[in-house]
């Protein structure tokens, strides 16, 4: 007989599993300083790249000089598109079926487009020969708005045939891209110009960028002795970029091991294929020598992935009442020089669809114009699944704007047009079937925890004071209800250049009952060492601390499409669960045969199978491991090992409700964040501790957004906000606390009912604040202002208003 | 460019010589010279803080001062603060309360961090924030790092009182 200790409940405690806060095992070595980033990464003989850059917005090239460049004493190599045109990689294809140039072919489209790749012993001599590097340049008329582009006789893409279709389907301009829609529109202004109240608003959500603290960069190391290449990068998705970098150069795949180590914050940034990857696999190639290439923070602000830049017209319909009927939205977007969005291939504009938000519309119509400018291509997806921000800030501003128009409450008008519970799963107007929600509950616990009521006669009470002179801070009640649509995604309408958005796991036991499990996806921050070992604790009941998990290199991990987009609890979280069971599956069988019963006559209890109905008798995980290594078990595989590659079914559709208190002085436009609430329901909940870490770093980045974060151009297309010093990211004395709750509503169809949570809070999150500065000033007429509010434009809202007397 | 300098530093408690440019960057000259790969570079503006180090006692970024204005000045990065079996109180304060997640900024936040606390060792929350300005995080949004930081005090000071 068996010892009966542990009982069950320290058994179930040891293994660390889901629903716990598992302290991090990332953090040992990042506390020490051993962490192992892209720039880390030293190899012998290594040179350095540098780029030079394009002054100009909009320029022809006359003659590129790189004589002085290459006298200097150090520099090996200048490459330029002549160089690179032979091998065909002077251009390279988008995510977004666009192409882009690696290096300037006859002409420059943007500031800090890349012009000439120089390769040196070091940085310095690499800067130093970037100076001297003479490029003749012919200025061109510059389109920095994509309203004017679409009406102006300047043709951007030269390389474009005219008339031709484009990746998605017809051109109505030389500098139009696509024009992409869903919905009815026809029956949708058939129901606007029917109703009874109609609200419309045309909102600009600005240009703005991830900014990881860690910027882009690469090292390729080409071994010509065995003909392989190792790429080590800052790459969201390694497997796509070894499928891209095999496709572009023509080196067997096999021969091509792609490594994303450590990376430092990713937000969007590092899903993209960036000139400097493909030019320092070039050099590599070209030189014999590893090639390191990393981004300064200028550059990276400047040439790599901005987010946003959507121009959102919205108009929304409703009875007397407040009920909904009908939702038209039409977004002018700014795609830069190149259509380089990371998006789905079949999907142009991301998942702006789902901009009905988390309300029941019968009926809508969105169109997307993407439209070519002179600004840097990206279109990443900055802490959000693809365009979602987006689409939530435009529904929560309509909201508002139609609770205005209605002289009604904005929470009430948000509570009566909620998707009901038991209408999920829900298929929206715009073609997305939500899996599950209960947003009433969410709504009513949020509201009741910051006393709403109370709140809403605070303000009342501060705008009398301040109408008698009292005060001359205004005060702001931001809301904001969120559905988010992330875990992309079904294979069947989900690719990215072709490969379908599955994912994977990959599980080893060892003889000794330890583990090793390894994914398709990587961790920028999120802890995917910590969470996944606890999947796969509570489904194997092999203890957290004893499972290794890796991801990242392609030589070693199962194919799989990265991290972005909520997607790696969504897709490799339910790929893990999955691989576990079939761990599980088979350990009951070896388990029976060892307890000498039928297999059905056994079952899993944490961290071991018993006898059903005689609980002495059992083996545990650890026993059957060693078994599973060590006996001749008939009918039965040696060994204990399981692969899971998951094509999930559906998204998963986390939700929230966020609400926010804020001063505002109308002097100096300064807004003092109060309070801040944030009710997030993302399923089932893996790791509590990371759950409230994601959130108060989502909204942090939401607040930066709203408050004042920009990528901004002159006229000439000059970045004006190229450097830290204008690029806003909120210190600790600008950030205020945050409250956190939550309720579960798992989602059906994912195995451990998980969604996703890292990006949630920042789309909720930039509503909710640009919400709660524009309602300081609704008393006082304003209707819609555009963000980012920074003190200027606050200030300036304020005296538009008449507020400075 | 080639005229290189004598430079000699005492890092994390050990002399060390090498030649460098004078215009070589204090960060460039312990990442690439001293292979101490822990202070990272995010800005090069002095804005973001990853490149935190002690010298001579202060906080410095050391992306904007060149190894040149360092010689002869003793020099603690965040390899010198703990070693794996004695970790410095904060450096369990910040996994304890998770005021890290991807540890890009970390090394620079908890040099800084050990620096506040000598300055201050009993610090108010807005003294913690005020003083951990000059680090910039964009994964946590700081909250768990004040709370990191206060309860490595709370823990430092129990301790102290303990030993007296």
């Amino acid at each position: 007989m068996n010892d009966m200790t542990p009982d069950r409940d320290d058994r179930s405690a040891n293994l660390k599993g889901m629903g716990c806060s598992r302290k991090r095992v990332e953090d040992v070595r990042f506390t020490q300083g051993k962490g192992n980033y892209v720039d880390d990464v030293k190899l012998p003989g290594m040179l350095h790249g540098d780029f030079v850059r394009s002054p100009y917005a909009h320029a022809r090239i006359k003659s590129i000089n790189t004589e002085a460049a290459m006298a200097l004493d150090g520099v090996v190599a200048v490459l330029t598109a002549e160089d690179l045109a032979p091998l065909n990689l002077h251009w390279m294809p988008t995510l977004a079926g666009d192409k882009q140039m690696v290096l300037a072919d006859g002409k420059v489209l943007f500031q800090g487009q890349e012009v000439a790749f120089v390769v040196a012993r070091d940085r310095y001599v690499a800067a130093d020969a970037v100076e001297l590097v003479e490029v003749d340049y012919e200025e061109l008329p510059v389109l920095v708005d994509p309203f004017e582009a679409l009406q102006s006789d300047v043709v951007l893409r030269e390389d474009l045939e005219p008339g031709a279709d484009g990746a998605h389907g017809p051109r109505k301009h030389h500098n139009h891209i696509f024009l992409w829609e869903a919905g009815d529109e026809a029956t949708t202004n058939q129901v606007l110009e029917n109703a009874e109240v109609v609200a419309e608003e045309t909102m600009y959500y600005h240009r703005t960028h991830p900014c990881p603290l860690e910027t882009c960069g690469s090292v390729a190391s080409m071994d010509k002795v065995n003909g392989k290449l190792t790429l080590w990068g800052t790459f969201q998705a390694p497997h796509v970029v070894r499928t891209v970098a095999s496709l572009l150069s023509g080196i067997e795949e096999h021969n091509i091991r792609v490594i994303s180590p450590d990376i430092g914050g990713g937000f969007g940034n590092k899903v993209g294929v960036y000139p400097g990857y493909v030019c320092s696999i070039v050099a590599s190639i070209v030189t014999g020598k590893p090639v390191k290439w990393i981004e300064d923070r200028m550059e990276n602000l400047m040439s790599t992935a901005f987010a946003r830049d959507y121009w959102m017209t919205g108009r929304i319909s409703a009875t007397k009442e407040g009920k909904i009927t009908g939702l038209h939205c039409h977004v002018t977007a700014d795609h830069g020089a190149f259509d380089a969005c990371a998006d789905p291939t079949k999907y142009p504009a991301g998942f702006m669809n789902i901009c009905t938000g988390s309300y029941d519309i019968p009926v809508a119509y969105l169109g997307v114009d993407g439209v070519y400018t002179n600004k840097a291509p990206g279109g990443v997806s900055y802490r959000c699944s693809f365009r979602v921000t987006e689409a939530v800030y435009f529904i929560e501003r309509m909201i508002e704007v139609l609770a205005i128009e209605l002289n009604m409450d904005a929470a009430e008008l948000r509570r009566i047009n909620f998707i009901k519970k038991e209408q999920f799963p829900y298929k929206a107007a715009l073609g997305w079937e939500y899996d599950s929600g209960d947003y009433h509950t969410a709504w009513d616990k949020a509201l009741k925890t910051v006393e709403y009521d109370a709140l809403r006669r605070e303000q009342a009470e501060r705008i009398e004071a301040f109408k008698r002179g009292e005060t001359r801070k205004l005060m702001g009640i931001g809301l904001s209800f969120f559905t988010e649509i992330v875990g992309a995604g079904p294979v069947k309408n989900c690719d990215i250049l072709g490969m379908g958005m599955f994912d994977s796991c990959e599980i080893r036991i060892h003889p000794t009952g330890s583990a090793i499990a390894r994914l398709g996806t990587i961790s920028q921050g999120q802890g995917h060492a910590t969470t996944f070992a606890q999947i796969l604790a509570s489904e194997t009941g092999i203890p957290a601390d004893s499972i290794t998990i890796e991801e990242g290199d392609t030589d070693t991990a199962p194919y799989g499409l990265g991290t972005y987009g909520s997607r790696s609890t969504p897709v490799a979280g339910a790929a893990t669960a999955l691989a576990g069971r079939k761990i599980r599956a088979k350990a009951q069988m070896i388990a029976a045969y060892l307890l000498e019963v039928h297999d059905d006559d056994v079952e899993f209890d944490v961290d071991r199978f018993v006898v059903k109905g005689a609980p002495e008798r059992f083996k545990t995980m650890k026993e059957i491991a060693y078994a599973a290594y060590n006996q001749a078990i008939p009918g039965v595989e040696p060994g204990l090992e399981a692969v899971s590659y998951y094509d999930p079914p559906n998204m998963t559709y986390p939700f929230g409700a966020y609400v926010c208190v804020m001063d505002i002085d109308v002097d100096t436009g300064v807004p003092e964040i109060r309070r801040f609430y944030a009710l997030d329901d993302c399923g089932t909940r893996i790791n509590p501790m990371i759950i409230e870490g994601q959130v108060h770093g989502g909204l942090t980045e939401a607040l930066a957004v709203a408050l004042g974060q920009e990528i901004a151009y002159d006229d000439l297309g000059n970045v004006k906000t190229g450097t830290l010093m204008d690029f806003f990211l909120p210190t600790a004395w600008e950030t205020p606390n945050y409250e956190t709750d939550h309720t579960v509503t798992p989602s059906p169809h994912h195995p451990i009912g998980a969604k996703g949570v890292g990006e949630s809070p920042h789309v909720g999150g930039v509503p909710c604040f640009s919400n709660a500065v524009q309602d300081a000033f609704r008393a006082f007429g304003l209707r819609h202002t555009h963000m980012p509010h920074d003190h200027w434009r606050i200030w300036k809202t304020a005296n538009d208003l008449g507020l400075h007397g | 460019m080639s005229d290189k300098m004598h430079i000699k530093l005492k890092v994390n408690g050990e002399d060390r010589e090498f030649l460098a440019e004078p215009r070589e960057l204090l960060i460039y000259a312990l990442r690439e010279h001293l292979d101490l790969t822990g202070p990272h570079v995010g800005c090069d503006t002095s804005h973001c803080g990853a490149c935190t180090v002690t010298i001579d006692g202060k906080s410095v970024k050391s992306c904007t001062m060149f190894v040149a204005q360092a010689n002869g000045a003793e020099i603690t990065t965040i390899e010198g603060i703990g070693q794996p079996d004695a970790l410095h109180v904060l450096q369990e304060s910040f996994r304890e309360h998770h005021g890290l997640q991807c540890g890009f900024c970390t090394p620079g936040m908890i040099t800084r961090a050990t620096k506040l606390l000598e300055e201050n060792p009993d610090p108010t929350e807005e003294d913690i924030r005020f003083g951990m300005a000059g680090n910039i995080c964009r994964c946590t949004g700081y909250q768990n790092i004040v709370k990191s930081i206060q309860a490595a005090a709370t823990e430092m000071n129990s301790a102290k009182e303990a030993a007296e």
